[in-house]
C-alpha cells in the first residue's frame, strides 16, 4: 500500500472512532487532525471537507463489513451456516471494533442531511447491501429461503443484529454479544427459511 | 440477367403455423420470389403434392423445417407418413437444413407434452440430441415465431456461398449475437430501474414486473424490427424470451425474482448487476417518473 492510500485510511480509521465516540457535529477537523499528530491544513489535503469526509467514512466501513460478508456468500455451505457465519462476524466486528456498528447508527442513519447529497439511497452502503442480496437470492435461489421482499428480510436481518448491538451498547445486556450468537442466528433462520 | 433460382422444400411437423404466417407476412416477397421458389409448402397449392415431393428423388437448396419432431407416428404423420419417412428423405437431398422457429429447434411449446418423445431436430430443450444427434448442414433460427427477415436473410447468405458463423445452438450469430434489449427505448428507464406499472404505456422499464426477458433474450428484434414497426417492448409488452432453448417459461408476464431481485442480464455477474442496480434504484429521478406526455405541463 502506498504512503499516501495508508495515510487516508489512517485519517478514515480515526475520523470513524471519533465520529462514533462524540458524534458528527461534536467531532471537528482540528480533533481529528490533532488525535493523528496532524496538522488541520494537512488533513485538508487528503478531504476537502467535514461532510465529504464523513461520506468517505461510510463507504469505507461498508466496504469492510461488506468483505467480510462477501467471504461468507463465496463459501459452499448451507444458508443457516452463512446466517451463523454472518451472525457471528456482525458480532465480533461491533466487539472488537465497535465504532463501525456505532458510526453506522448513531451517525450515518442519525444524521442523514449531512449524506443527501452523495450517499443517495444505497449509494455508499451499496458494497455491504449487494453482498447481502447475494446472501438473500442466493438463499432463495437454493430453496432454503423464503421468498419474499428484500427489504422484508434484509430488515429483519440487520434490524435485529443492529438492535441487539445498540443495546449491548446500552450495557443492558446480561451476556457477551457473541455469547448471543447462535441464538440470534437460529431466530433469524427460523424467520427467514423455506417452508417447503 | 436473373440468376438461377435456389428451390425450397417446406415441410412441417409439431405445429401451429405461425412460422409460416409470419414467413408469408415478408414484404419484399416479390423481390424474394425473384431468387427462390418454393418447390413445397403445406399451406399452398403448388405443382407438386406432398407424395410427389417425398417419393421424388431430385435434390433441392433448401429444406425448411417448421414445428417439433417426433419419430412416434402416434404423435405426428402427415398422410401416412411418419417424420422419420419425410425427414430422413428429404434431408438426403437437402443441400442445406433450416429449422424455422423454436419448435424446429429445441422442440418448444409442444415439447412440454412429452419431453422424451417430441424434441426440436438437433436439440431436445437444452441439450444436444434432439430428433438427431447431430449434422453438419443444419441453422436454426429460433423464435416464435421466427421473423421472416431471419429466414430470408439466411437463405440469401447461404445462396451466395457466404460462410454463416454460428452460435452453440447453432443459429447465426449476425442475428442472434444481440439481444431483444438492444434497441429497446426504454433503456433509459432499465438504467434507472424504473418501472412499468401495465401493459402498453409508453414510459417504464417491463424487466422488473412485466417479466420482459429482453436483457436475456438472444435477437435482434429491437434491430430490424417487426413488420418494418416495431416490437413488443416498444409497444410495452414484455419479450418472453421465445428465441431461447427454455421457451415458453412459466408465468410469461410475470419478472421471476428471488428476494424481489431478478435474475441478471447475461453475461453480467449478480454482484455487479445487483451493486449497479441497488445504487440505481435509490435515486429518484423526477422526468423518468412522470408521464412522457404530461397534460398537466
Amino acid at each position: 500500500m502506498d504512503k499516501k492510500r495508508k495515510k487516508t485510511e489512517n485519517i478514515l480509521e480515526s475520523a470513524l472512532l471519533l465520529f462514533a465516540k462524540k458524534g458528527f457535529y461534536a467531532t471537528t477537523i482540528p480533533d481529528i487532525a490533532k488525535y493523528m499528530g496532524m496538522s488541520a491544513g494537512n488533513l485538508y489535503n487528503y478531504f476537502p471537507s467535514k461532510e465529504n469526509l464523513a461520506k468517505e467514512v461510510i463507504k469505507y466501513s461498508s466496504d469492510i463489513l461488506g468483505e467480510r460478508i462477501r467471504k461468507v456468500n463465496d463459501l459452499d455451505c448451507s444458508t443457516k451456516e452463512k446466517i451463523d457465519k454472518i451472525v457471528y462476524s456482525y458480532f465480533e466486528m461491533a466487539t472488537q471494533k465497535p465504532q463501525h456498528i456505532d458510526y453506522f447508527l448513531r451517525v450515518y442513519l442519525s444524521n442523514k442531511e449531512v449524506f443527501k447529497d452523495g450517499c443517495e439511497g444505497m449509494l455508499c452502503v451499496s458494497s455491504f447491501v449487494t453482498e447481502m442480496m447475494i446472501f438473500f437470492e442466493d438463499g432463495v435461489a437454493r430453496g432454503e429461503l423464503r421468498n419474499q421482499d428484500f427489504f422484508s428480510a434484509f430488515g429483519l436481518f440487520m434490524g435485529y443484529l443492529g438492535g441487539f448491538v445498540f443495546l449491548n451498547g446500552e450495557g443492558v445486556l446480561q451476556k457477551s454479544l457473541l455469547e448471543y450468537a447462535d441464538e440470534i442466528a437460529t431466530n433469524i433462520y427460523y424467520a427467514l427459511k423455506s417452508n417447503a | 440477367m436473373r440468376r438461377k433460382k435456389s428451390s425450397i422444400v417446406w415441410i412441417q411437423g409439431i405445429t401451429c403455423n405461425g412460422d409460416s404466417h409470419s414467413f408469408y407476412n415478408y414484404e419484399s416477397m416479390k423481390s424474394f420470389s425473384k431468387d427462390f421458389e418454393m418447390l413445397y409448402h403445406p399451406l399452398l397449392l403448388l405443382k407438386k403434392s406432398f407424395q410427389e415431393i417425398i417419393e421424388g428423388e431430385d435434390a433441392f437448396d433448401f429444406l425448411i423445417i417448421e414445428g417439433a419432431l417426433s419419430k412416434d407416428k402416434s404423435i405426428i404423420e402427415r398422410f401416412g407418413y411418419g417424420m422419420e419417412d419425410i425427414v430422413d428423405a428429404l434431408s438426403k437431398r437437402a443441400k442445406h437444413i433450416i429449422c424455422a422457429g423454436s419448435c424446429a429447434c429445441y422442440g418448444g411449446v409442444f415439447r412440454l407434452r412429452d419431453e422424451k418423445s417430441i424434441f426440436g431436430l438437433l436439440f431436445s430443450g437444452k441439450q444436444k440430441g434432439g430428433y438427431w444427434k447431430d449434422s453438419s448442414n443444419v441453422i436454426n433460427l429460433s423464435g416464435c415465431p421466427v421473423h421472416p427477415s431471419w429466414i430470408v436473410d439466411t437463405l440469401y447468405a447461404l445462396k451466395e456461398n457466404k460462410k454463416v458463423i454460428t452460435d452453440e445452438f447453432l443459429r447465426p450469430k449476425e442475428i442472434y449475437a444481440y439481444l431483444a434489449h438492444h434497441g429497446c427505448i426504454r433503456n433509459e428507464y432499465f438504467e434507472w430501474k424504473v418501472d412499468c406499472k401495465g401493459f402498453g404505456h409508453k414510459e417504464g422499464c417491463l424487466f422488473y414486473e412485466q417479466g420482459c426477458l429482453g436483457p436475456m433474450t438472444h435477437a435482434n428484434c429491437n434491430k430490424i424490427l417487426w413488420n418494418n414497426v416495431s416490437s413488443k417492448t416498444r409497444v410495452g409488452s414484455p419479450c418472453v424470451g421465445c428465441t431461447e432453448f427454455d421457451f415458453p417459461r412459466k408465468s410469461l408476464y410475470e419478472t421471476q425474482t428471488n428476494m424481489s431481485l431478478p435474475q441478471a442480464p447475461v453475461g453480467i455477474s449478480k454482484r455487479a448487476y445487483y451493486a449497479l442496480a441497488g445504487v440505481a434504484k435509490g435515486f429518484k429521478i423526477e422526468r423518468l417518473e412522470k408521464r412522457l406526455m404530461d397534460e398537466d405541463n
